[in-house]
Formats: structure tokens, sequence, C-alpha cells
């Protein structure tokens, strides 16, 4: 009776296992296939090996400059993150200095506020600084983030203090404890951090598209966004696009699977 | 360093107390302050002021060449009067009452992967959470091909049952709809993972003392799983609400925008508040106006996450 009921859940967990995968599988299939062959009914299933609609995407979009200014952008984001958003992290969690909780507080409360709020003035600022259509645009203001410090100072608060104490006591300053000590002991911390910036930056849509609207300084998303606008239809050509564009993102989801589901899984701990 | 922390007696820590006050307390806090200025600074000039400008924008209207003059509330009366706007509102408020059938979804799943010993978990887990890394933009294409009218997979998969699948997307009677699978199969892998690592902090005992007694696994679903899984369900129900209420790239890369937006039959059904705050900010520079709807949105947001937690009293159960 027992061993019937595993079988039960493996069918349910395989059959919408495979629902979940079957798009994936159907964008695929249609990015190989010749536009005249996406309209047959009934459709046919079989891969055609037209790999040119890939070349296409190349020679519609500045697909790899796209591609660059998307890596670069991700890149910036989560390097600066990392090391701005684990200093103030460090500093909640462990200095003492007057206002620490209000400030923290301060910190917090960006946290409740929806995105678009800060949108129209940083637009502003980038106008103004003449930096529209360029690469700070989109990566200057994604450097700071109060839910990076917020993640990173539990990271911290959870480490035991003996460590550090001891370090102290050898001489070591703030830097040193922070660097050579705090550092490495959050490394998970970091990772998660690392990853879920990696995530929303490659996917990020709003504020690329606002700010760059030249195609050679746009990212991935916001380029796809205007390839669709003109090729409504050439759907080989949209699916071969849209798979290039998502595969980076998902091939290192593939790859450090444990500690993204571990990050995800740390958004949720503390709530 | 760290081999010679392991080695020291645990008098240790009086001892670093004693070094940091000879250190000085005022050296410690101008390190502090110096940890936090690059963070601080900048959430200060990119967050913390544009939510003070937009706030002030919100009672200005913006001139063809980026001056803007003070105009008190007639952007705010003017938002109430507007039918454009209270389409997007009732858009995006049934999008996210619809889409939290996501969460019962997502914990029904997360029971059946939560079985000791069954094989194959981070296979089905994996399968789940590729459409939450993959980007919103791809999704929104891919599923506006899977639900085209004429040749989209989901019509010619319902043709076999002799159905005669309507445009998904661009069906008034069925946009809405169309758009919440889509937003739900992105997002219940996330929901997922968050509600396995729930379910992984309920004590085993009570599971074990619940079977003991006789209890079957569907009771223990209802009587010991969903009561310790309260707190968690209600985080992702915050969550979700809030991200739900801000829902712009699917709905913008299914729909377009402007003129092409506008061809498509069911795009009142469709239009959301950030797509109508993008249109009226950066399409048709009318930002004060846009910056009223946004705060708008932030009033809604507040309200419905308050009401929550008002609510919350009702359902969840605290340890």
């Amino acid at each position: 009776m027992s061993e019937r009921r595993p079988l039960g859940v493996h069918a349910i967990l395989a059959v919408s296992s495979l629902l979940m995968v079957a798009p994936f599988v159907w964008q695929i299939i249609t990015s190989l296939k010749t536009l005249s062959s996406t309209t047959a009914v009934p459709p046919t299933f079989l891969p055609e090996g037209r790999w040119d609609n890939y070349a296409k995407v190349f020679d519609l979009l500045p697909f790899g400059e796209q591609f660059l200014n998307t890596v670069i952008m991700a890149a910036g984001r989560v390097t600066g993150q990392v090391l701005f958003c684990s200093m103030a992290a460090y500093a909640f969690a462990r200095l003492r200095f007057p206002g620490r909780n209000l400030l923290f507080g301060v910190f917090l409360s960006v946290l409740m506020v929806p995105p678009q709020l800060f949108v129209i003035p940083q637009y502003q600022i980038m106008s103004s600084l003449g930096w529209l259509n360029s690469l700070q645009a989109i990566i200057v203001p994604g450097l700071f983030s109060a839910f990076g410090v917020f993640l990173l100072r539990q990271f911290f608060l959870a480490l035991p203090r003996e460590i550090e104490e001891a370090a102290r006591l050898d001489g070591a300053g703030p830097v040193r404890i922070y660097w050579s000590v705090m550092l490495p002991l959050a490394r998970p911390g970091l990772i998660a951090l690392g990853i879920l910036t990696l995530l929303w930056a490659w996917n990020d849509l709003f504020w690329p598209l606002v700010v760059n609207t030249d195609p050679e300084k746009m990212t991935l998303s916001a380029g796809l966004a205007a390839l669709q606008g003109q090729y409504q239809t050439d759907y080989p050509v949209l699916m071969a696009g849209s798979l290039i564009a998502s595969l980076p993102v998902i091939a290192v989801f593939v790859f450090l699977q444990r500690q993204f589901i571990q990050g995800v899984a740390h958004t949720g701990s503390k709530g | 360093m760290t081999t010679t922390a392991g080695t020291r007696p645990p008098r240790s820590s009086a001892g670093a107390a004693h070094a940091a006050k000879r250190r000085g307390p005022r050296t410690e806090a101008l390190w502090g302050y110096a940890f936090i200025a690059p963070t601080g600074l900048g959430l200060a000039v990119f967050y913390l002021w544009p939510v003070l400008q937009t706030a002030y924008f919100s009672f200005t209207e913006w001139g063809a060449f980026g001056g803007h003059t003070w105009v008190g509330l007639e952007n705010y009366t003017r938002l109430i009067a507007d039918p454009e706007v209270g389409r997007a509102m009732l858009n995006t408020l049934m999008y996210t009452a619809l889409g939290l059938i996501g969460i019962p979804v997502a914990i029904v799943f997360a029971a059946l992967m939560n079985r000791q010993g069954l094989r194959g978990v981070s296979v089905y887990r994996t399968a789940f959470f590729l459409p939450v890394v993959t980007m919103p933009v791809a999704v929104a294409m891919l599923w506006r091909w899977l639900y085209n009218g004429d040749y989209g997979l989901v019509n010619q998969v319902l043709s076999i049952a002799g159905i005669d699948g309507p445009n998904w997307i661009a069906d008034p009677a069925t946009a809405m709809y169309a758009l919440v699978v889509v937003g739900i199969w992105s997002s219940v892998g996330y929901n997922l993972i968050i509600f396995l690592a729930g379910m992984q902090g309920i004590p085993k005992e009570l599971y074990e003392a619940a079977s003991m007694d006789g209890a079957g696994r569907v009771r223990q679903f209802f009587r010991i799983t969903l009561p310790m899984l309260s707190p968690t369900a209600f985080f992702i129900s915050i969550v979700s609400v809030i991200g739900s209420l801000q829902l712009f790239d699917l709905v913008f890369v299914m729909t377009g925008s402007g003129q092409s937006a506008r061809a498509n039959p069911a795009y009142s059904r469709l239009q959301t508040v950030v797509q109508l705050f993008y249109e009226r900010a950066f399409v048709t520079n009318d930002r004060g106006y846009a910056a009223a709807i946004v705060i708008a949105l932030l009033v809604l947001i507040a309200a419905l996450t308050v009401a929550q937690f008002r609510l919350q009293r009702k359902w969840v159960h605290y340890v």
C-alpha cells in the first residue's frame, strides 16, 4: 500500500513538471523553424535546424552590444552591491555609533516604497548629468540597495562574535576585521546577494527601457521588447532572441542551483 | 588569524571589550559612519530624495520643455475623474486578487515534494523554478506565441479536443485570465521554494505524535502543515500582492504600448497602473500627472498591506 502512494505523487509531479517545461521546449522548437512552418496545422514538432534564425537576431538588433551592455550592467551592480551593502551591513550589525537604529530605520524605509516612485527624479538626475543613453545610467542607481543591507545584516548578526574579538585583541581595526574576518565568514550571504542581484539586474526592464533608448545602449530585455514591437509575428526569430537573452541566467542557475535556491529561501526566512 | 582564534581562552570577550574601549568609542563611531557612507549617500540621492521629489511633482504640471508649475490638487482631482485610471486600477486589483490562487497551488506542490526520501525532488524543483529565473520579457514573448489565436500551441492542443480556442490575450473576455495563468506559472516556483523552506522548519515530533494518534497524511496536512505554514503564507501573500500591484513587464510586452497597443481589443482589460504611469511619464511626458498616479499606487499598496496585517489575526498561527 505505502509503496503505491509515492508512485501517485511521482505521477502528479512528473506531469506538472512537464507542463512547466513544455513552453520552453516549444520555444526551442519554434526557434529552429522556418516562418512558414510555424503556421502549419497541425503543428510540426520536429526541430528543423534553421540556425539562421539566431543569426537574424544579430542582424535585426545590435544584439552583441546589448549583450555586452547587460553583462557590464549586471557585473557592475553585483560588485557594487556586494561591496557597499556588506560594508553598511557590517557597521549596522557590529559597530556602535550614535543614531545607528534611526539610520537603519531610514534605510529600511526605502524597502517599503514601490520603485516607480524613484523613476522620474532618477531620470532627471541622469538627464542633468548628461548620462542618458550610457552605461553609467543603468549601473549607478543599482549600486545601492536597502534590501542588500538588510539581508547581509541578518547574516552578520548570526555570526559568532568570538573570532572577531580575538582578531581585535590581536590589534586588528574595523577595516581589517571587516575584510579578513567578517567577509570570509559571510560568504554564503554574499553569494546569495550576488545571485539575487544578478537575476534582478539581468531581467530588469523598466529602468533600462526608460533611460537608454538608443538601441546601441539598450540592455537585452529592452532590446527584445523593441524587437517584438517591430517583428510582431516573426515567431522563429522572436523565440531565438528571447532564448539567447534568457539563457545566461538560466545557465548560472543550473550551475549554482543550491546557492540560488538558498538565496531565494533567505528572502523569505526573515519576513 | 582564525587558528589563533580557536585556541583563545573563553575570557577573550572581556579582553576584547577592554581593547575596544582603549581604541575609543569615538573611533568606532567614525568607522561606523564611514562604512555606511557609500550606501547611505547612494540611497539618499537616488532613492530617498526622489520620493520627496515625486510627491512634490504630483502637485505640478509639466510644460513641453520640462519646466513645471504648481497646480495644487489639480492632478488628483483629474485622477479621480479619469476613467482610464479607474480601469487600470480595477485591472491591477483583479490581477492581484486572481494571482493569489498561486499560493495554494504552491503549497500543494511543496507538500508533495516535501516527502521524506522522495527521489527526483531536485529535478521537479528545477522544472518549477526555471520560469522564475527566465527574463520576464522572454516569458511574455513566449506566451504571446503560445496564446496566438490561429497557430498557438494552446489552441492547437485544444483543437484536438474539438475546442475552438479564442485569441487569448486579444479577446477582452479571456485576456485577464490568460495573463494570470502566465503570472502564476512564472511565480509558483519562487513561492514553492519558500514554502519548502518553511515546511523543513516544522518540528518532526508533531508529525510523529499525530501518526501515533492515527492521523493520516491528509489529516496531518490540514491539522499540522497548513497552520504551521500560515506565517510563511502570510509573508508570501504580502510580497505577492505588492509585486502584483506593480505589474508591468508582462503586460507591456504582451500588449506593447502606444498605437499598436491600442489596436489590441483587450488592451483596456489589461492595462495596469504602472503601465499607465510609464505612458504618462515617458511617452506623453505628462510627468506631474504620472507622479500623482504613482502616489495613488503607493497609497493603494500601503492600504492593502495594512489590511492584510489587520486580517492576519484571523488566519495566521504563530507558535
